[in-house]
């Protein structure tokens, strides 16, 4: 058991503190999201320098090959600044996704999102199939030419602005069979791809992308065709060890800012920190931030753990926590600013709407206390008679 | 930063395990097990077995004829009592008394009652609350008037765990009334059987005799019973209250109850919708623990870095410590149902282990009190850690 941080690791937390610090405050925030694409591509560009874009990958295809904890100190220190940019669809999914590739599709891949040049939605998610990662309708037909695709992808995250989708197509079997899951990486600007952007509720933007007899190229499908299931599954358990560490971020930032504010607002003749409700709330808040941050270490250490229904039910376990510990921080930072709390143009509002907003991507608290109960928990039965 | 335990610790682990397996009487076991109460030469007895590998006295040094273990095998240690069960080694004696002595008191001290303290050759209670001192324990009233080579003391104090099988108590006196609360506290070390002290029983809502109350009029202390000088009681009462805090969110307790929950669960209700219930809330329960775990590694791990000054989070421990120790015996007595009603004798063993649950549950009302109530732990949290 070791806390401690090797001297590249708290390099790279520094670093993106730093960038967080001059470049990520609230007002520069708001001109990012009025840029093209609502996020920044100076900001981007900078990510890109860093290494920050290559880290996941493999090293012999010019990434860093970083582990889970160095996603987690990036995520964790970039989430502070409620960032807008594509770094979990491309970086965190990328990177989980691409653990399928083979090398030629790296060597073509890896150089140009490591540099800045190719950012990736994950078009997975469709009308209806809520949770469930096999429930997939979009079809993909094979022959002598490649693939042809057609159905529908809802509300995919970036996929307004992004270059490349990574879309996932059933090449075999009925809607919600397991098996016959195919995954492709496809240009966004492919002909018979249509897409209709919208705001989400977090300042991102979104995209619902229809595929209308869209060829793909035989060498852009990842992995073997029908078998994307566990790749799909460990890029969902990578994304929820990511936003935990993200989450952290945010709290971390509604906390700050609340006990800030409870040392400077005046009210009935001096600051309201001295109230004993007050205080006790900001207690609780910080022990549900405090468990949170265990629980993100926790997800990036299980992310490595071999045997999958451990994992799986790890990763389950990290999500039920956050997203349960996120509301409370996320309302309550609300509630203790009082009104300014719940203006648009004040910070804490965004950071509640961002932590809200995370308890419905990848599962949220009920879908996966409920897939842990059913797994049996952490706790077994057999040792009493 | 790694989460796991080293080869090294599993290995410890199971070095534990095994002891506990081989050394623990099967009987005392099955009554932990079932949550049923110990008799003094139960306790008394484990923790000789302990303290013959220098196990009763995880936290001390090796001069003190401690084992020399690292927080981590503290932690390990406790956390295999906890899941086994089988009963820690007397806290007021191991983690209060010894500790206090062995850093504040004198040469003879140490040589008298180390020893006797590691072994429960002598029994030691807490004599630190009063009636009117309870979270505000510096507003206590107990006096103590210098006459020759004696302290007398008067006064009443309360809350006394145990304190029926004691021989010692380590005491909070006023010895300068006009100063400041916390200047005029002195700790004396009184023997129960000195002429003028009076120890009652206090029955709790569980029904069992674990707590006491205890008088003292003109009872005469030795100066040599003095720990520490004269008014400067406060210091070694914050240094004994912050000192161990390594099994404070006591996990594997609650791992114990929440293991009676859910396998009791699969006996006695076979309605899927409860059963799905039941599972759900022990699994937000699990879920808290673990990160609990986590988070008091992480603390463990702090505290291995800067040893000397207990860490204001460890209040994070405590408090959600106690709510899920709590939440897991709720749970415990709602699966178990109407059977549970049945009130029994503390030290009825023939009756069932249905009996001992309803017991355990009320028992765990008083977690969130003692040793600092949560909500003195959540003004610690604001202040020290808040800054508010």
């Amino acid at each position: 058991m070791n806390f401690a941080l090797s001297d590249d690791q708290r390099m790279l937390q520094d670093t993106v503190e730093r960038l967080v610090l001059r470049d990520y405050g609230f007002e520069q925030r708001k001109a990012y999201a009025a840029e093209p694409g609502g996020w920044s591509r100076q900001m981007w560009r900078t990510l890109a320098e860093m290494g920050l874009l290559a880290l996941p990958f493999p090293e012999a295809q010019g990434g860093l090959g970083g582990g889970a904890v160095d996603v987690l100190l990036v995520m964790q220190a970039f989430g502070k600044a409620l960032p807008l940019e594509p770094l979990l669809s491309t970086m965190v999914i990328g990177g989980a996704i691409l653990r399928g590739a083979n090398p030629a599709q790296l060597d073509r891949w890896v150089g140009a999102i490591a540099a800045g040049d190719m950012t990736l939605a994950w078009a997975h998610g469709e009308s209806g199939s809520r949770y469930r990662l096999h429930d997939v309708a979009c079809r993909a037909q094979h022959d002598t030419e490649g693939w042809v695709l057609d159905g529908s992808k809802a509300l995919v995250l970036h996929g307004d602005s992004a270059d490349r989708l990574l879309v996932s197509a059933r090449s075999a079997g009925a809607q919600r069979d397991p098996a016959g899951i195919s995954l492709f990486m496809v240009d966004a600007q492919a002909p018979g791809i249509v897409r209709e952007a919208s705001a989400t509720h977090d300042g991102r933007r979104a995209a619902d992308i229809r595929f209308d007899k869209v060829r793909v190229d035989e060498s852009d499908l990842i992995g073997m065709a029908g078998a994307a299931l566990p790749l799909i599954q460990s890029a969902t358990e990578a994304a929820i060890a990511a936003l935990a560490a993200e989450a952290v971020g945010v709290m971390d930032t509604a906390l700050a800012m609340t006990v800030e504010y409870l040392k400077t607002r005046q009210q009935f003749g001096g600051p309201i920190a001295r109230f004993q409700a007050l205080q006790h709330r900001a207690a609780e808040m910080l022990i549900a931030l405090e468990q949170s941050r265990s629980m993100a270490m926790y997800a990036a250490l299980m992310l490595d753990e071999p045997d999958a229904l451990e994992r799986s039910k790890a990763l389950s376990a990290v999500k039920v926590q956050i997203g349960q510990a996120a509301r409370f921080v996320g309302q309550q930072a609300i509630q203790l600013h009082g009104g300014i709390g719940v203006t648009d143009e004040y910070a804490v509002g965004h950071c509640h709407k961002r932590l809200a907003m995370m308890d419905l991507q990848f599962g949220d608290v009920d879908h996966h206390l409920a897939q842990f109960a059913r797994a049996g928990g952490f706790i077994s039965t057999e040792a009493i008679a | 930063m790694d989460l796991r335990f080293t080869a090294e610790d599993d290995a410890f682990r199971a070095e534990v395990r095994a002891f506990i397996d081989a050394a623990l009487p099967q009987d005392v076991r099955r009554k932990m097990a079932e949550g049923r109460s110990l008799t003094k030469d139960e306790i008394v007895h484990w923790q000789r077995t302990l303290n013959a590998r220098h196990w009763a006295t995880p936290s001390w040094p090796r001069e003190h004829g401690g084992p020399g273990w690292s927080v981590v095998q503290r932690y390990i240690f406790l956390d295999e009592l906890h899941q086994a069960p089988a009963p820690e080694p007397l806290s007021f004696n191991v983690n209060m008394i010894g500790p206090v002595l062995f850093t504040f008191g004198t040469a003879e001290q140490k040589a008298r009652f180390l020893p006797r303290i590691a072994n429960l050759d002598d029994w030691w209670c807490q004599g630190f609350s009063e009636p009117g001192a309870g979270s505000d324990l510096a507003s206590l009233k107990t006096s103590a008037r210098r006459d020759g080579e004696h302290y007398v003391v008067n006064g009443q104090k309360t809350w006394q765990g145990m304190g029926h099988h004691a021989d010692w108590m380590f005491t909070l006196v006023r010895t300068d009334a006009t100063s400041k609360p916390q200047a005029g506290i002195t700790m004396l070390l009184i023997d129960i059987k000195s002429p003028g002290v009076t120890v009652r029983p206090i029955i709790t809502i569980d029904g069992r005799h674990e707590v006491n109350e205890v008088f003292l009029d003109e009872v005469r202390v030795p100066l040599a019973c003095r720990v520490g000088e004269e008014n400067k009681g406060w210091d070694i009462t914050k240094f004994l209250l912050g000192n161990e805090r390594t099994g404070i969110a006591r996990i594997g307790m609650s791992k114990h109850l929440l293991r009676r929950a859910k396998t009791l669960a699969t006996q006695v209700d076979d309605d899927p919708a409860v059963l799905t219930r039941v599972r759900e809330k022990a699994a937000l329960i699990e879920i808290e623990l673990k990160a609990l775990e986590v988070t008091q590694m992480r603390l463990l791990d702090a505290m291995r870095d800067h040893s000397a000054r207990p860490d204001a989070r460890s209040s994070i421990l405590k408090v959600k410590g106690t709510e899920l120790r709590q939440a897991a015996a709720e749970l415990l007595l709602q699966v178990a149902g109407p059977a549970a009603a049945r009130c029994v004798g503390e030290f009825e063993d023939a009756a069932d282990a249905m009996s001992t649950i309803a017991p355990i549950a009320f028992n765990l009302r008083a977690a969130s009190i003692y040793g600092g109530s949560n909500e003195v732990q959540k003004n610690i949290l604001a202040k020290a850690v808040l800054g508010l």
